[in-house]
């Protein structure tokens, strides 16, 4: 049954909003524009738990083969690369790599799909400082240790800004008007954030640390996990409005889950995990044009030659002396194998189990645990940007967030390139955690309606938005990251899936409970090491 | 009848004064936009007196209703001359064909005016004699002209302003017309009197509309809020650009902001630019220029023979096109922008540096508008220094303007830092120029070097000779580097100079 206008921007922003939006642009205009992305179809194969035959001149022998070329897939070839193994494959489905850090160009400036920036990397975290120094981001070293990213690297001065009640301000909490008790709130809530920024365990460890790995498993942070981030903050009294905002905001940023629906470990990781000691500014963000979509493109050209894109995995099936990897190639429809010594499976978590063959049949439990959300982002073509509408307003910076509307805003992806006239991509980011059967709606919408609720949404701000958009390109990510909901981070549902299951090894940040490109880039280094030392 | 007359004699006068306000101000538009005012003040008389002719002799054709065609006339002269100035000042926007629109309005205007005084003589030849009326009639239209001509410079222009001036005296015209309803009533048909009553009471609002509305339009606004009459206005994609000319001489205005005054813009410029040639050791021939749309820059580069090549980014087409086609500003620039060695490049000078493979530059000269916000700001960071530096030679010599020392003190000392902190030998020097204040530049090159004492030689220069020259590079107390505040360095990541430039003007507003 097709849904009204109305209906739908109802299910999206509410009915008040959704009446003054029908009201005021009943006529609607097509937009330009297409989904793009992976074919939903081509992915639910996997679903249909048959067993495959690979004609017998289709079979080839190769070390390892990797399953998926997102940020995980990729890290892991980029450990063979440098300890001077090749004999391996790297297997996407789409025919595009790079999973969620992907990105896409156009004539003004190359844009994101999803992941958009990585805050520095304390000096600890060496394998991805080699990294950063291979991609020649770097200029050096602070006398503290920590690294010098090159200055037109880092994102960029005005870096966010927040619309509220028909005005742009300076930064992302909202400090326009806020009472007394807001202000006792904020500081308060900084304190909290600074006891846990130098909080250390019995061996030193801090409590939030990227990667996931090194944190501290004290008991005493272990419990923040029991209740969600919402609970956390109305126990600790809290009760600033603007402040829960910020949170909640926070939370949808991240991980795509609302601030009741986040654990308060992975709330209070956002806050910390960043900030290298009490009184320091939380670490500055490295990001590009096109986002995360510079680390993919830096670590897949390296791989060209051993990249297979379009290529469904149906089945793997472990055996005595490996794994055999079975594909469909999309391209010519033909069934091939792969006869491998080992797997690095670097797909998203849930899929083993409609992969793997031992987890056909029943799968682990530990694997129900990992649930995912959906999202979608959506990058506007401008022809030109839109105007300042008062002279005081806070004007276009990186990251522009809407206080009033469930989506996140924008970021600009001109912005970083110094582009501050003229066309410009906007690419805009809904989480959808706010809709029941959020993955059945979003899918249930063609890209005329998601156009459109991304213009109703963004002209709360720029009345004029729909003149300026020249196409719309809209990708839906129905399973776009982990959701850190309470009681999942340290259940042990993550330690059972990272070990490897006979020759198979499991590389993801899903394996983190945190959908971070550092994340991503630990379990890849991690799953090559381990196939690496026990050769 | 005869005892109206005398008001009818008063009515010449009026419509003398208003014949001859039009005239005036269509010259004086004419020669703030147009610049060369002794050719525009004689065209815009010729054509006028000449189209007064026309008028005069097209008054043979008319026979009948005299009285309702001269009211009719008047409300003529009330729309088209009380309307012409802000006509003449919103259509100069389209400069292309300007011209036809100013000598076509000044043309009409004297026709119609050319038309009132024969067919009022025609209206009054009844109640005098021939050899009385042409007497008084006459020397009652000249006498109307000595009020416009004294009124005009010494009172309307400084008090009213042009825009205003023309819909007042388009008020008085259609106040001729409609008092002459009542003082010709029974020249006129009953039924017609009443349609033009309220034709002229239609005029009056109309005008009565525009004079009150006068500041609320944008252009208009602006004549408010600049001090001078506006020769020129119009928003680009990337900001409002505003001429202005006034006792002084003429003005340029970025979004509001004075960029110079023809009065002492030498000072600045010659302070811009010598200093780098000075300071250069050998001959010269690539010049870059960043900013300096304005081709002023330009001008002083040109004085040297040494000069192959200047290269100027300034991110607005369409302040280089005004630059090079706008009379006033061509005069000040002689004609700079048009120089063969010169090309201009239309593009904002971060994303210019950073794409572009141009061979490097002997000298670099950066005018960009002071950093009032973040994309001016990020054109003072060290990124853009050290893109800058890519398109240097060891040998090259740079100057920066860097806003007020006096005013935006930690923003000035800010820049030198920044300089330094990109790899930069600096040498801050300040001057003074009235309409600014205290203003301050930066000298650098890549290697170390001393200031330089006096200008390069066979240069003529209006301002800087040995004294002033050596003078710019001491500092006052109030100008030098504060001790004992700690000062930022303007990075991409931090734009510190918004900041601070921010909080030290906003103290002046």
């Amino acid at each position: 049954m097709k849904l009204t206008r109305r209906e739908i921007l109802t299910a999206f922003f509410g009915l008040p909003f959704a009446l003054s939006a029908c009201r005021s642009n009943s006529e609607n205009k097509p937009v330009a524009g297409e989904i793009v992305g992976a074919n939903v179809d081509v992915g639910h194969i996997l679903r249909e738990n048959r067993n495959y035959e690979v004609p017998n001149n289709n079979w080839e022998n190769v070390k390892v083969a990797i399953i998926g070329g997102g940020a995980a897939g990729l890290s892991a070839a980029y450990k063979f690369q440098k300890s001077d193994f090749s004999d391996f494959v790297l297997l996407e489905l789409e025919n595009k790599i790079g999973g969620t850090a992907q990105s896409g160009t156009s004539d003004i400036v190359p844009y994101p799909w999803g992941a958009h920036y990585l805050p520095v990397p304390f000096q600890e975290n060496a394998e991805l400082i080699a990294l950063l120094d291979e991609m020649s981001l770097t200029e050096g070293v602070k006398e503290t240790g920590e690294i010098i990213v090159k200055e037109q690297f880092l994102c960029r001065e005005p870096e966010e800004r927040v619309f509220y009640k028909g005005r742009w301000y300076h930064g992302l909490y909202l400090h326009a008007g806020e009472s007394e008790t807001d202000k006792r709130e904020y500081e308060e809530f900084y304190k909290q954030v600074d006891f846990w920024v130098n909080w250390r365990d019995s061996n030193g460890k801090r409590a939030f640390v990227l990667p996931v790995a090194d944190c501290s498993r004290d008991a005493d942070v272990l419990a923040l996990d029991k209740l969600s981030f919402g609970d956390w903050l109305r126990q600790k009294g809290f009760t600033s409005e603007r402040l829960f905002w910020y949170c909640d905001y926070a939370c949808r940023d991240d991980y795509g889950l609302k601030l009741d629906q986040t654990s308060a470990w992975a709330g209070l990781f956002y806050f910390c995990s960043r900030v290298r000691k009490s009184g320091d500014e939380s670490q500055p963000f490295i990001t590009f044009p096109e986002g995360n979509g510079r680390f993919i493109n830096f670590l897949s050209d390296k791989i060209k030659d051993k990249t297979r894109l379009k290529t469904v995995v149906l089945e793997i099936v472990p055996s005595e002396k490996g794994v055999d990897v079975i594909y469909l190639n999309t391209a010519n429809n033909e069934i091939r194998g792969l006869r491998c010594e080992k797997a690095i499976f670097a797909a998203p978590v849930f899929t083993a189990r409609f992969l793997i063959r031992d987890f056909k049949k029943g799968a682990p439990a530990h694997l129900q645990e990992f649930e995912h959300n959906a999202w979608f982002v959506a990058n506007l073509f401008l022809k030109d940007r839109p105007k300042t509408r008062f002279a005081r307003d806070f004007p276009l910076a990186w990251d522009n967030v809407l206080y009033e509307s469930p989506s996140l805003g924008y970021v600009n992806s001109t912005h970083q390139k110094g582009l501050d006239y003229g066309a410009a991509v906007f690419t805009y980011y809904y989480p959808m955690c706010h809709e029941e059967n959020a993955r059945a709606k979003l899918f249930a919408l063609d890209h005329q309606e998601l156009a459109d609720i991304v213009l109703t949404d963004l002209s709360r701000a720029h009345p004029n938005i729909r003149e300026l958009t020249e196409k719309i390109d809209v990708m839906r990510w129905g399973h776009a990251m982990i959701s850190p909901r309470p009681n999942f981070l340290w259940s042990g549902a993550r330690d059972e899936a990272q070990k490897p299951f006979r020759n198979i090894h499991f590389a993801h940040s899903d394996l983190s409970g945190i959908a971070l490109f550092e994340e991503a880039f630990y379990h890849g280094i991690r799953a090559a090491s381990e196939i690496i030392s026990a050769k | 009848m005869n005892k109206q007359v005398p008001l009818l004699f008063l009515n010449v006068i009026i419509i003398a004064t208003c014949g001859l306000i039009y005239e005036l101000l269509a010259a004086t538009v004419s020669s703030y936009v147009l610049g060369d005012s002794v050719t525009q003040f004689s065209l815009v008389i010729g054509i006028y007196l000449s189209a007064m002719g026309v008028g005069s002799w097209l008054s043979g054709y008319l026979d009948k209703d005299l009285a309702k065609r001269f009211v009719e006339i008047e409300l003529a002269v009330a729309v088209i001359g009380g309307f012409s100035a802000p006509l003449l000042f919103l259509t100069f926007a389209s400069l292309s064909y300007f011209n036809l629109i100013l000598y076509g309005t000044v043309f009409v205007i004297g026709a119609l005016v050319g038309l009132e005084i024969p067919l009022l003589m025609r209206i009054l030849k009844d109640e005098l004699d021939f050899k009385k009326l042409v007497a008084r009639v006459l020397a009652l239209d000249y006498a109307g002209a000595l009020v416009a001509s004294l009124l005009f410079p010494i009172f309307l222009v400084p008090k009213l302003g042009l825009i205003r001036t023309s819909l007042l005296f388009g008020l008085l015209n259609a106040g001729v017309g409609i008092w002459g309803t009542w003082l010709l009533e029974n020249l006129i048909k009953k039924r017609e009197l009443t349609i033009l009553r309220i034709k002229g009471f239609i005029v009056v609002i109309l005008l009565l509309v525009a004079l009150i509305k006068a500041d609320s339009l944008t252009t208009l606004a602006e004549d408010a809020l600049f001090a001078d009459n506006i020769i020129y206005a119009k928003s680009s994609s990337y900001q409002r650009i505003v001429v202005t000319k006034g006792k002084t001489g003429y003005s340029l205005f970025l979004n509001g902001n004075l960029q110079f005054n023809s009065f002492d813009e030498y000072r600045y410029h010659e302070a811009l630019v010598h200093p780098a040639f000075a300071a250069h050791d050998g001959q010269p021939k690539r010049i870059l220029v960043l900013g300096g749309g304005d081709g002023l820059a330009v001008r002083e580069i040109l004085k040297y023979p040494s000069i192959e090549s200047v290269t100027l980014v300034d991110l607005d087409p369409l302040m280089t096109q005004i630059s090079k086609s706008v009379p006033a500003l061509g005069e000040l620039n002689k004609n700079s922008l048009n120089d063969a060695r010169v090309s201009v490049v239309n593009n904002d000078a971060f994303v210019w540096l950073d794409a572009n493979n141009a061979e490097p530059f002997d000298i670099a000269i950066i005018d960009f508008p002071d950093p009032n916000n973040f994309a001016l700001g990020k054109l003072y960071t060290t990124r853009f220094y050290n893109l800058l530096k890519k398109k240097l030679k060891p040998d090259s010599a740079i100057v920066i303007q860097t806003t007020s020392p006096l005013f935006a003190r930690k923003s000035f000392w800010c820049i030198m830092k920044t300089l330094e902190a990109s790899g930069f030998h600096v040498k801050p020097f300040n001057t003074t120029v009235p309409s600014f204040g205290i203003w301050g530049y930066a000298l650098a090159k890549l290697e170390p070097f001393e200031a330089p004492q006096k200008p390069s030689e066979n240069i003529e220069l209006k301002f800087l000779n040995e004294n002033s020259f050596a003078s710019m590079f001491e500092f006052s107390a109030d100008t030098n580097l504060p001790k004992d505040e700690e000062i930022e360095i303007n990075r991409l990541d931090n734009q510190a100079l918004v900041r601070y430039y921010e909080s030290e003007w906003r103290r002046f507003e």
